[in-house]
């Protein structure tokens, strides 16, 4: 029996009478992870990863009513089974392990595929259903493997230090930032912005120990920083702030910058394909671990690779959720920054 | 072929016009010779013809990758551009080899005279060898479409760096005739196989736009008033029964306008002038979008030049002789102008002086300069009589005094991704006004608006499309916006039945519903009163 129902609220269970990640305010929410199109405001009660609860509570508020779970806890919630398993997208994410009466549902939330230096690795759920998204679903888009991205990255900041250049990143405060810090970690000195230095504070609590970063506040000495590393939000292109870092060089991270029209579109010294997305092999390759009888494939490229997998003999249905845009890494960020 | 990637690479990546000049000085100062030479020849046009066909291309790449052809192709539309697909969708290298720029080059010429499945071998085969930037550059090396978003004269700034030779004779240089096979590096830049003396152009002098009333310019006789034209400033330069012509941008476009050479070579004197270079048919103007289709190519068509011929409206004499006029007064200059065209009997509709439009008092002007939409002018100058031709742009001796364009409000109704820099935005809009019984599309445009902008309305066209697949999308009519243009027309060709001249998007009009958007009735209606706005 079907026991999954995609509403104008979210993604709901039928018999738990929760919801998944929902974006309007519901009575009893379950959190794939921090990101604020996916923890949003107004819910009565929250479920998330241990991991995710100090992040959701600095972004959400401390007096939100809020429990959280472990990977191998099970929970049951009116009779349907609740666990989380990695999904690797950032500190905290996980995806949605649901089952009743013998079917097993699994919500993917946002994940990657290829491991990273600080999130928990993706694993793989067998299911009957699978919610997947689809935000770089477009075979153009395959990424490098952590270690030669660190070496771009790294690569990069020694060339800007030879020419006397601060190198500038560019990414969103939560998941990209802290990606960031443990790729460019132990070549120089870190500063971060105070927005990203909030959520690292909020992660630290949970016990995590992050790559080690300095705050960089509005009246800062120019030669502390200069031919330093500096991470900022992207709301941050083309700031005040930006503009008195001595002699930036500046880069963005992102998925997007896979393609030339995306980093030229930027006016950035750089761009560098990090994403906390699954590319187009990861999520085939995701999709087919989970040998799910229906796959429900939500916000990016839905009708491409929903119409993508029944030609390759999968059942694909695409689903309109308010997860994401197209732009989703930016547009995530600009909601941080007027909820923080 | 690295270094010419990494090149490649940094002259996209930055808008910084002294980080491109500083890559481009870096390529000079390291790479090989001949690699010079083809860096030069692919920014001037002296690129191979293309061996391969871009239809084979994609063929073999979804042979390559097993992938289906609707999926290329909505890759090739998020992409917005084919080499770069290509090289985006093949599968990682197993191993790579890294070939000069010329020697790719020259296979790429012999593989010219091959049999397709010769032609198939060598590309898969370099392919399988190369990483995806490489790839890329290889891709573009075959489509024959090289744009690297560099302009000659940046390229000749460069060289110049490096060099300390005048640019413009470095324009000349690398424009001048030249093979590949038989030059140096050396004796390119230092233009062993040119005669510079004959082609130097001048600065040119620029004007800022009118910021004062008309009286407090003086009287009436201390100026001369002219048109302002919308076509390509340029200078012709003749001397010793060698033409030249250089566009504003000091790039050397002689061969562009062979009518133009074949006039001036009647004259006997030799001289510099200044003018507009401009599409005219059966004695009019014709507008920008007909002289843009005379631009930047390679053989012009017997149909082209009969569609759309050139003229040159002169404005100034600069050099008379080998004697350099720029120190004269305008009046002075104009006079010697008249003279050489009456001596020559040269008042012919495509070769003419800009005329100087008679006037008495300050308030005639307002009027005149209304009506310059009706000839397909933009406006008028404004010359102190006593002016000498200043270097570049100085305030008080020129003005520009520009008509103000025309406007309507109309809703968008197509939303369509733009190309190379703008292709992961929606860039490139369809505009409609309202019908008795609906819309119809009256103006295509695709720029005015800011960065932010294009991001807020691509957001807003990938929730509220139709389609799901393709680079174009129907949208809700619910988007409003001002459009300017230059002129206004009555057409057979257009469903709507006008066609509006250099139309651009002037302001998103938030506070405007889609009800309150123009009708085609009173969008005609600029058409028989364009004077009234």
């Amino acid at each position: 029996m079907k026991f999954i129902k995609f509403t104008k609220k979210g993604i709901y269970c039928i018999p738990g009478k929760f919801y998944l990640d929902p974006w309007y305010p519901v009575d009893y929410a379950i959190i794939s992870h921090g990101h604020a199109d996916h923890s949003r405001w107004g819910n009565k009660h929250y479920l998330c990863h241990q991991n995710s609860k100090n992040i959701l509570l600095h972004r959400l508020g401390k007096d939100i009513s809020i429990e959280t779970l472990n990977f191998n806890q099970i929970k049951t919630v009116n009779g349907v089974k609740v666990s989380f398993f990695p999904a690797g997208h950032i500190i905290g994410s996980v995806q949605i392990k649901l089952e009743y009466k013998g079917k097993v549902v699994v919500f993917s939330g946002d994940y990657k595929t290829n491991p990273d230096f600080i999130t928990t690795p993706f694993e793989p759920v067998k299911c009957h259903e699978f919610i997947t998204e689809s935000t770089f679903g477009l075979p153009i888009y395959s990424w490098k493997t952590e270690a030669e991205l660190q070496s771009q990255l790294q690569q990069w900041i020694v060339n800007n230090q030879k020419q006397n250049k601060t190198s500038v990143f560019f990414g969103y405060s939560l998941g990209k930032a802290q990606r960031i810090m443990s790729l460019v970690d132990g070549i120089d000195e870190v500063y971060v912005h105070s927005a990203i230095n909030n959520l690292n504070q909020a992660i630290s609590k949970s016990g995590i120990v992050l790559p080690k970063s300095k705050l960089i506040t509005s009246d800062f000495n120019k030669k502390d920083i200069h031919n330093k590393i500096v991470i900022l939000p992207p709301a941050l292109l083309g700031s005040k702030l930006l503009k008195k870092i001595p002699n930036a060089a500046t880069a963005i991270c992102s998925g997007w910058m896979q393609i030339r029209g995306n980093r030229r579109w930027k006016g950035v010294d750089a761009g560098f394909a990090v994403s906390d997305h699954a590319d187009w092999n990861g999520l085939l390759s995701a999709v087919k671990a989970t040998e799910a009888e229906k796959v429900y494939v939500t916000h990016g490229s839905q009708a491409v690779f929903s119409k993508y997998l029944n030609e390759i003999g999968i059942e694909s249905q695409e689903v309109v959720t308010e997860y994401g845009t197209e732009d989703n890494e930016d547009a995530k960020d600009q909601q941080l920054t007027t909820t923080s | 072929m690295k270094q010419f990637s990494q090149l490649i690479n940094s002259l996209e990546i930055t808008n910084k016009t002294n980080a491109k000049l500083d890559a481009l000085v870096n390529f000079f100062e390291t790479a090989l010779d001949k690699d010079k030479l083809w860096l030069i020849a692919l920014f001037t046009g002296k690129r191979p013809k293309r061996p391969v066909k871009t239809s084979l291309l994609k063929q073999w790449c979804i042979e390559e990758t097993g992938l289906p052809e609707w999926l290329f192709l909505e890759s090739y539309s998020t992409v917005g551009d084919l080499g770069e697909t290509l090289s985006l969708l093949l599968p990682e290298p197993s191993n790579t080899i890294d070939k000069p720029l010329h020697i790719y080059m020259d296979e790429l010429k012999q593989l010219s005279t091959k049999s397709d499945d010769e032609k198939k071998a060598y590309v898969l085969n370099a392919w399988r060898h190369l990483d995806t930037q490489q790839r890329f550059i290889f891709n573009k090396l075959i489509g024959g479409s090289f744009r690297i978003g560099v302009s000659k004269k940046t390229l000749v700034n460069a060289l110049s760096k490096l060099t300390n030779i005048d640019a413009n004779q470095l324009m000349h240089s690398i424009i001048g005739q030249w093979d590949i096979n038989s030059i140096s590096f050396e004796d390119l830049i230092n233009g062993s196989h040119i005669n510079y003396d004959n082609s130097k152009p001048y600065p040119f002098c620029l004007a800022y736009s009118l910021e004062k009333n008309l009286d407090e310019l003086g009287s009436v006789s201390d100026w001369q008033v002219e048109y302002k034209w919308d076509g390509i400033r340029g200078q012709i330069v003749k001397r010793n029964n060698e033409i030249y012509i250089w566009s504003r941008g000091e790039e050397l476009v002689t061969k562009q306008f062979p009518e133009l050479v074949e006039i001036v070579s009647t004259i006997k004197e030799d001289f510099v002038l200044d003018g507009e270079i401009l599409a005219v048919k059966d004695q009019s103007v014709l507008l920008f979008n007909d002289l843009q289709k005379r631009l930047n190519r390679k053989t012009i068509s017997k149909k082209l030049l009969q569609d759309v011929p050139i003229g040159f409206f002169a404005y100034d004499i600069l050099e008379i002789n080998d004697e350099d006029l720029r120190a004269k007064s305008l009046q002075f200059r104009r006079n010697t102008l008249e003279q050489l065209f009456s001596d020559n009997q040269l008042s012919k509709p495509n070769f003419k002086l800009s005329e100087v439009i008679q006037f008495n008092k300050w308030e005639e002007l307002d009027a005149i300069r209304n009506e310059a939409r009706l000839h397909n002018s933009e406006g008028l100058m404004l010359k102190q009589k006593q002016s000498e031709y200043h270097v570049g742009r100085k305030k008080g001796d020129w003005w520009k005094w520009k008509v103000e364009p025309l406007t309507i409000d109309a809703v968008m109704i197509y939303a369509q991704k733009g190309s190379g820099r703008r292709s992961s935005k929606y860039t490139d809009y369809t505009f409609a006004v309202k019908t008795e019984d609906g819309l119809v599309t009256v103006a295509k445009a695709y720029s005015g608006l800011t960065n932010d902008e294009i991001t807020e309305i691509s957001r807003w066209v990938n929730k509220n499309a139709i389609e799901k697949f393709g680079p174009v999308r129907t949208v809700k009519p619910e988007l409003v916006f001002e459009i300017a243009f230059e002129g206004i027309a009555f057409s057979k060709r257009h469903k709507s039945g006008v066609a509006l001249r250099f139309p651009r998007i002037k302001r998103w009009r938030k506070d405007k519903p889609v009800s309150e958007i123009d009708t085609i009735e009173t969008v005609k209606q600029l058409i028989t009163n364009p004077l009234d706005v």
